[in-house]
């Protein structure tokens, strides 16, 4: 699968000036896979307008409107993708990002040259967070959220400090997919993207 | 107090006909009649509830409770937008789930009783989710097994979200029962005004014996005691005692409502009756 080189780009100018923001910038944050993933790019836009393969370096440029740190490919709600058609599945019932994201999706195609391509959504078998990437676990983590928590993890790692010494705040956070909690250890508030 | 609505000689007949099994031999439409009823119910529940909840929005006891009511208010309205969607895409005349929820009278709603509840105090919000949640969250656990595929797909998914209403509605009924003097009157005082509404919520009438026989609804009385069960264990670990028995009031899923009902449509309505071009 190829990817294009805009999300990347995206995604390290969302990381960086947050993390200037935060002050907390360091080469522990840079991930291995960057370099990778420029270079697929720069081969991969020869085909773009011809194939599915085109339709999947549109929608991995395609940000979460509300964590653009996240490719809405890297988020698990693209489920098909086909010449004419994308499916696609809402994360929550009641997420307003859903009617944003559709029209991204739907102005990037349009710009990509892709009129032709419907969007279609599915409801069924629902989203879970299980379906977020690796790479948007580590995408979450690096922007400053915590994860899903994995099979057995009790406590999210705090995503300053790494400490798993942290406590929920509140179940409901700032959007319907993250709850509120702080760490322990540096005493920073931070997000943690709920299981679902 | 506002004119009830007749009942109709067709959905008497409807309903006759479309008894049991024999419901399978019964015109398409009468078969749409009942499920856009029965969709209709799904989604006036959610609707109303959610806009009910977002009145906190800005005015919750701390900014934590608000971002949850908030949050619970935007996982209603989303199932709202779903069930109600769906309902006009069966209904076939063209009206899409904006039309139903903003350009339907009070007369038309089919919520029942216990969601247009005002909010009252905290107290009294938390003994409505609580009441309603876990009345909910069993209720789609059984639709999502339904033989409609669309009501099957959203009970799937907004089960996962209900569940979390109802563990946060519990918890805070306990820490409010088991909490200070005053936390326990008013929490008292929430569960009596809410406690009437209950049996509503188990009276199943034609059509909802109609959904439920073909396996599209879910039959209620199916989980009454068990929903009983875990409000009194709820209701015990807050130590507050369960209100004593009240006259039922039924009659929401027919548009009988009470009067709060329309005060709070003014408000939701207003703005898309007064600009019916208004765009976000």
């Amino acid at each position: 699968m190829v990817r294009t080189g805009t999300a990347v780009v995206q995604d390290e100018s969302f990381r960086s000036s947050r993390a200037k923001s935060r002050g907390a910038g360091t080469d522990s944050e840079q991930r291995p896979s960057t370099q990778s993933i420029l270079s697929d790019a720069a081969g991969g836009v020869e085909g773009l307008g011809t194939n599915e393969d085109g339709v999947w370096q549109v929608l991995h440029s395609v940000p979460d409107p509300e964590i653009p740190v996240l490719s809405i490919v890297d988020l698990g709600i693209v489920r098909s993708v086909s010449t004419d058609r994308v499916t696609i599945t809402p994360t929550y019932t009641g997420c307003p990002a859903t009617q944003v994201i559709e029209r991204d999706i739907r102005d990037a195609l349009d710009a990509a040259g892709y009129r032709q391509v419907r969007i279609e959504t599915v409801l069924a078998p629902p989203w879970t967070t299980d379906w977020i990437t690796p790479e948007g676990r580590a995408r979450l983590h690096a922007y400053g959220i915590a994860p899903p928590l994995a099979a057995g993890q009790r406590t999210p790692a705090c995503p300053q400090c790494g400490s798993v010494e942290t406590r929920e705040i509140s179940r409901f956070g700032s959007t319907p997919c993250k709850a509120l909690w702080r760490c322990l250890a540096c005493a920073e508030p931070f997000d943690l993207f709920k299981c679902h | 107090m506002p004119s009830l609505p007749p009942i109709r000689p067709e959905d008497e007949a409807c309903a006759q006909k479309a008894r049991d099994h024999g419901a399978f031999d019964a015109p398409v439409e009468d078969h749409q009649r009942a499920l856009f009823d029965y969709l209709l119910r799904l989604g006036d529940d959610s609707l109303i509830l959610g806009q009910r909840l977002s009145e906190w929005c800005g005015h919750a006891p701390s900014v934590e409770v608000d971002l949850s009511l908030a949050n619970m208010a935007l996982d209603l309205i989303g199932q709202a937008t779903f069930f109600l969607g769906y309902a006009g895409e069966v209904e076939g005349e063209g009206r899409d789930g904006d039309a139903l929820a903003f350009h339907r009278d009070v007369l038309d709603f089919r919520n029942c009783w216990l969601v247009e509840q005002p909010n009252g105090d905290f107290a009294q919000t938390m003994a409505r989710q609580f009441l309603f949640s876990t009345w909910q969250k069993m209720l789609f656990d059984r639709l999502a097994g339904s033989r409609d595929e669309q009501i099957a797909a959203i009970a799937a998914k907004a089960v996962k979200e209900v569940a979390y209403h109802q563990e946060l509605a519990a918890e805070w009924v306990i820490r409010l029962g088991d909490g200070t003097d005053e936390s326990r009157r008013r929490l008292a005082d929430g569960l009596g005004w809410m406690w009437r509404f209950v049996p509503e919520l188990f009276d199943a009438d034609r059509v909802d014996a109609e959904m439920a026989a073909r396996g599209i609804g879910a039959e209620t009385a199916a989980f009454r005691e068990d929903y009983d069960r875990r409000v009194r264990a709820v209701l015990a670990e807050a130590t507050i005692e369960p209100p004593a028995d009240q006259r039922p009031i039924l009659g929401g899923r027919r548009g009988h409502h009470s009067e709060h009902l329309g005060h709070m449509l003014c408000t939701m309505q207003f703005l898309p009756r007064t600009y019916p071009d208004a765009l976000w």
